[in-house]
């Protein structure tokens, strides 16, 4: 009696098994994507999608746009003075500028200057020599639009402009930087 | 979604206390299991030396893949950042750790696994939780009147669909449908499960990556994996019987 239960729960199992391969196949065939747009390019201030354009002054009067920066590794730093971890990390910022500046990397220094003086800014930037673009948020904008509620928040974006990298908080060493530049030199090697 | 919960001075990701709540949750889950077998050893030790291996060597395979900048400031080993880990080599180190461990303390390995298996089930409830709160994992765009408005577009809400079915296979994995304590089929059950749910749940993510033809890989993996487990299930279901034969043809 016992063996034939045990008979009919094994058969059963065969059974279940291959439903749930059937199906399994089925699913997977049926899901396929088919699009010619399989990458999302929907602009959003997270990993995998563009990132949002803006147009910003800098400390100096000029103007830089984002999507100018197209074709170029781009790291996006959102800072203000009083915010002491992106004073930590400020010099591991501006050693990676150094280092990078001559193959089409660009970092962007996005002061919240709506929370900040721009005499503050000056200070901080003659005080660390800072040779990197240091654009103003005068209205709080772009950092809005980058869903920003933590200092410093970095974001890392490729040659095609997608973010790669977020990084919230800090303050972030000058490994962790150039790593995530170096992961991003590598993928086109 | 809601990522940070701001407590003055400190700023708390939300994703990671929820994974954090549930790695306690499931931890204790794990060990009422273990005694319902009766493993006669604290699995607690096992699990959190095997999640240190496991960060250690996630940071060291990290570091591997960028050893001048790493020998140039060895401090870096120590960042607490997260993104600064490899996710390849972390979970490979814990897993070697976590069998060495078992092997050296003589405990059925079957048995260790069937003991794991709810607090893994409950474990990827909070992994679905975490996603809600950070958003990741998020779905496809979608016209459906319960689509959520998340990266500028309505989209699945993948994230909820994740968390429901990781919550029915908890309960399916708590009853036990398939009977056979300590013989390791509980734990490959959860995996037959958890590919199915991932076949399933795939065709709404908006994070696919693709192979040829639209196919996706996450699906194509599950589905292997999920083949390999049927066939050790039966497996040990033959064994059983064929076990249960060679008794009953002694008594005769």
């Amino acid at each position: 009696m016992t063996d034939t239960i045990t008979f009919d729960w094994v058969r059963n199992f065969k059974l279940s098994a291959f439903i749930l391969i059937a199906f399994s196949i089925f699913w997977i065939y049926f899901s396929r994507n088919l699009s010619s747009n399989i990458i999302d390019v929907v602009s959003a201030p997270r990993e995998g999608f563009l990132a949002p354009d803006f147009t910003l002054n800098t400390l100096d009067g000029s103007q830089i746009t984002l999507s100018t920066l197209r074709g170029k590794i781009v790291v996006i730093n959102f800072w203000a003075t009083w915010c002491p971890p992106c004073r930590a990390e400020t010099p591991a910022l501006q050693n990676s500028f150094e280092q990078y500046k001559d193959v089409d990397i660009v970092i962007l220094g996005i002061d919240l200057a709506n929370q900040d003086s721009i005499d503050n800014v000056k200070n901080f930037v003659r005080d660390f020599t800072l040779t990197y673009p240091i654009l103003l948020d005068i209205e709080g904008k772009v950092a809005n639009l980058y869903q920003n509620n933590a200092l410093p928040s970095t974001y890392f974006v490729d040659r095609e402009g997608i973010i790669r990298t977020i990084i919230i908080g800090g303050p972030m060493s000058e490994t962790v930087i150039k790593s995530k530049i170096e992961a991003l030199l590598k993928e086109e090697q | 979604m809601f990522p940070y919960l701001r407590l003055g001075l400190f700023i708390l990701p939300l994703a990671s206390l929820s994974l954090l709540i549930g790695l306690w949750v499931s931890i204790s889950i794990i060990e009422r299991e273990a005694s319902r077998l009766n493993l006669k050893i604290s699995l607690n030790d096992i699990i959190f030396y095997s999640l240190l291996a496991g960060a250690v060597g996630g940071r060291i395979g990290y570091a591997l893949e960028f050893p001048t900048l790493f020998i140039s400031k060895p401090l870096s080993l120590f960042s607490l950042s997260p993104t600064t880990l490899s996710p390849i080599f972390g979970v490979t180190t814990g897993l070697i750790f976590f069998l060495s461990w078992i092997q050296r303390k003589k405990i059925p390995f079957l048995l260790a696994l069937d003991a794991t298996a709810p607090g893994l089930a409950m474990f990827m409830v909070f992994v679905g939780i975490s996603h809600i709160f950070s958003g990741n994992a998020y779905g496809a765009p979608t016209t459906l009147p319960w689509g959520i408005h998340l990266s500028n577009e309505y989209r699945h809400p993948s994230q909820f669909y994740e968390t429901l079915i990781a919550v029915a296979i908890f309960f399916m994995i708590q009853k036990r449908i398939l009977h056979h304590d300590g013989k390791g089929i509980n734990f490959l059950f959860l995996v037959v499960l958890s590919s199915l749910a991932s076949i399933f749940l795939e065709a709404f993510r908006g994070d696919s990556n693709y192979w040829f033809a639209g196919l996706r890989v996450a699906q194509i993996i599950a589905f292997l994996i999920m083949i390999i487990s049927l066939y050790f299930i039966n497996q040990i279901i033959i064994n059983k019987i064929e076990f249960k034969k060679n008794i009953s043809e002694s008594k005769k």
